[in-house]
């Protein structure tokens, strides 16, 4: 019954690509939620220190960064620096950067406002020191010494 | 006249994966994975120079100092490290109140009633020449010993981890009960910079 027999294509059928956007949409959701702007291009190179009692800095709107290690371009040297918003900057300069943060934020955001340093573990004290008693003189007392986690406290 | 269809025509949606794909690769370059998370602390306020600095018994103390070799010097004696978290914790409870240990005073807390709240301080000091690295790890015992305390002190009372409390009146209750009372010393320059 050579009538009823149905003809069959001699091409492969091409797979289908309608779930594609799909596919692309829920990467990119995933991507949203997890991931965060970036704030500034780094200056200068930044390997965290590695602590277990860490707490998880809360609002990302009320946190103003302050960068401390060697320049990323070797031309400027070894020596520690620090980096505020996209330029380097001295100790001089701390006082003026913390009341430029604290003008941005509304009133009442403000008692509110930390400071995360994001120091190179291989920086000397001297200059963090120097950093933290300008943000003692500027009255921005809240801060936050960003570090990577550990969990297994015994290997550091 | 030919009969027109029925249906509405289909819209094509083959450029609806480019346009996800585009979308999807500004994220990728704008935004970065790493989640902030550190050690918070609280900087005293800055000092008046004609307030003299309260006396503070000895035996409330625990000085910790930090050399530029980055070797430790717990309270006169060098240590190492591994055994700081231990003996903070000691210093801090004082379990078997001991007279060389710091004095407790006994104040009222609302949820915990009457509580011994000890009065040690303990004293970070440390170099210009410290590594900073160094620093954080002293820093991170000390807030293990602190947080280990507390801990405790939440099982005993409400018999729940100290981190898996909800309730902000509780939070605030253990952390009066034992607060972080780290003072850090003006640096010295001994070893440069």
């Amino acid at each position: 019954m050579a009538r009823f027999k149905k003809e069959v294509s001699k091409e492969t059928p091409k797979p289908s690509t309608a779930s594609l956007p799909d596919i692309i949409f829920l990467l990119l959701i995933f991507f949203m939620v997890s991931t965060t702007m970036r704030e500034v291009t780094p200056l200068v190179k930044i390997r965290k220190p590695y602590a277990t009692e860490v707490q998880k800095l809360e609002k990302k709107s009320l946190v103003s960064y302050i960068y401390i290690g060697q320049p990323l371009n070797a031309k400027l040297g070894t020596e520690s620096r620090i980096q505020l918003n996209d330029r380097f900057a001295t100790v001089g300069d701390i006082q003026d950067f913390v009341i430029a943060e604290r003008e941005r934020r509304t009133e009442a955001d403000r008692p509110l406002l930390t400071t995360s340093l994001k120091v190179d573990k291989f920086t000397k004290m001297g200059i963090v020191t120097d950093v933290k008693q300008e943000l003692r003189k500027a009255n921005a007392l809240k801060i936050n010494y960003s570090t990577l986690k550990k969990t297994n406290p015994r290997q550091m | 006249m030919a009969r027109k269809s029925r249906k509405a025509p289909e819209i094509n949606a083959s450029s609806m994966a480019d346009i996800a794909f585009l979308l999807l690769s500004f994220f990728l370059v704008t935004t970065t994975m790493d989640t902030d998370i550190g050690i918070f602390r609280r900087l005293p306020p800055p000092l008046d120079p004609t307030q003299k600095p309260p006396e503070i018994k000895k035996r409330n103390i625990f000085t910790i100092l930090i050399n530029k070799n980055d070797r430790l010097l717990i309270n006169g004696q060098e240590g190492d490290i591994d055994q700081l978290m231990d003996e903070a914790k000691e210093f801090l409870s004082n379990p078997a109140n001991l007279p060389n240990l710091p004095e407790k005073r006994e104040e009222y807390i609302p949820l915990l009633g009457n509580y011994p709240v000890s009065k040690g301080v303990i004293s970070l000091k440390n170099d210009r020449g410290t590594s900073y690295n160094m620093y954080i790890q002293v820093q991170n015992e000390l807030a293990r010993a602190i947080d280990k305390l507390r801990d405790e002190l939440s099982m005993q009372k409400f018999g729940i981890h100290f981190n898996n409390l909800k309730d902000t009146s509780y939070i605030n209750a253990i952390q009066k009960a034992i607060p972080v009372s780290i003072s850090e010393a003006e640096p010295e320059n001994v070893g440069g910079q």
